[in-house]
């Protein structure tokens, strides 16, 4: 069954100031659905770390937030879009402690498992779109 | 240009994060805590992130470093008020803060720092 979706939210993501006011959003919707404090620091977390990396290797981009249904479950689904150099290996890039950039190399893998859906979808020289999904669970 | 400021308390100084911070910021405080770490002579860094609802690699990056060029200056870092929900989420994002001492308050934080100086 394909998950219900409402309406997306579009944030840019072009500097730094921009992270900060997608975490504020990203909380602010947990909330509204009904998230634990804990699910919502992963999830703000991850959001945080998918957001930077939109800036830092895909030259911006902006993210999708939308509030996801499917039976009487509610969540939360974020995409994570650029038009930078795209990923030339997935497998490498999800590598704890891989980094093309200078970073931890915990981006990736970090918001992978704090999610509990993930998918990337890339193309060399076109861009990266990093989608993940929360489900609040009962 | 907008800055975390830091007090000092004696030989240490001590920084209470309570804002959303962004990235330029934080790489801001990691150099302004260096350098006031010569300037005041400070034996001691206490930074408290009780407000902080959230530690991502980046600032998790921030604070390990900044403990690492603490120790080159012959100075400890204590990293006080960590939230339990953030501790978790640390954990399964796969930092460990290594080299960062912690404690849970900053009157803990500042016994630690004490005591290593006897």
């Amino acid at each position: 069954m394909t998950p219900a979706q409402g309406e997306a939210i579009v944030l840019p993501l072009k500097t730094d100031e921009d992270v900060v006011r997608l975490r504020k959003q990203v909380r602010e919707d947990l909330i509204a659905i009904g998230f634990g404090l804990v699910e919502q620091t992963k999830v703000v977390t991850a959001a945080s770390e998918l957001a930077r990396n939109v800036l830092r290797y895909g030259g911006g981009g902006e993210a999708h937030i939308e509030h996801i249904f499917d039976g009487s479950r509610r969540g939360l689904a974020m995409s994570f879009i650029d038009q930078g150099p795209g990923i030339p290996d997935i497998a490498l890039a999800l590598t704890d402690g891989y980094t093309s950039g200078g970073g931890l190399g915990l981006g990736l893998s970090g918001a992978k498992r704090l999610s509990d859906e993930f998918e990337i979808d890339t193309t060399p020289g076109k861009g990266t779109t990093v989608k993940i999904a929360k489900w609040k669970q009962f | 240009m907008e800055r975390i400021p830091i007090l000092r308390m004696g030989r240490l100084l001590l920084v209470t994060i309570q804002v959303d911070m962004h990235d330029r910021l934080a790489m801001t405080l990691q150099d302004d805590l260096t350098n006031r770490i010569v300037t005041d002579r400070a034996t001691g860094v206490l930074i408290d992130i009780s407000a902080l609802d959230i530690v991502d690699s980046f600032i998790g990056r921030m604070i390990s470093n900044t403990a690492a060029m603490a120790k080159i200056l012959d100075a400890r870092t204590v990293l006080v008020g960590m939230q339990p929900a953030v501790a978790i989420t640390l954990v399964e994002l796969g930092l460990t803060l290594e080299g960062v001492s912690t404690a849970l308050n900053v009157e803990l934080g500042i016994k630690l720092l004490e005591k290593g100086n006897r």
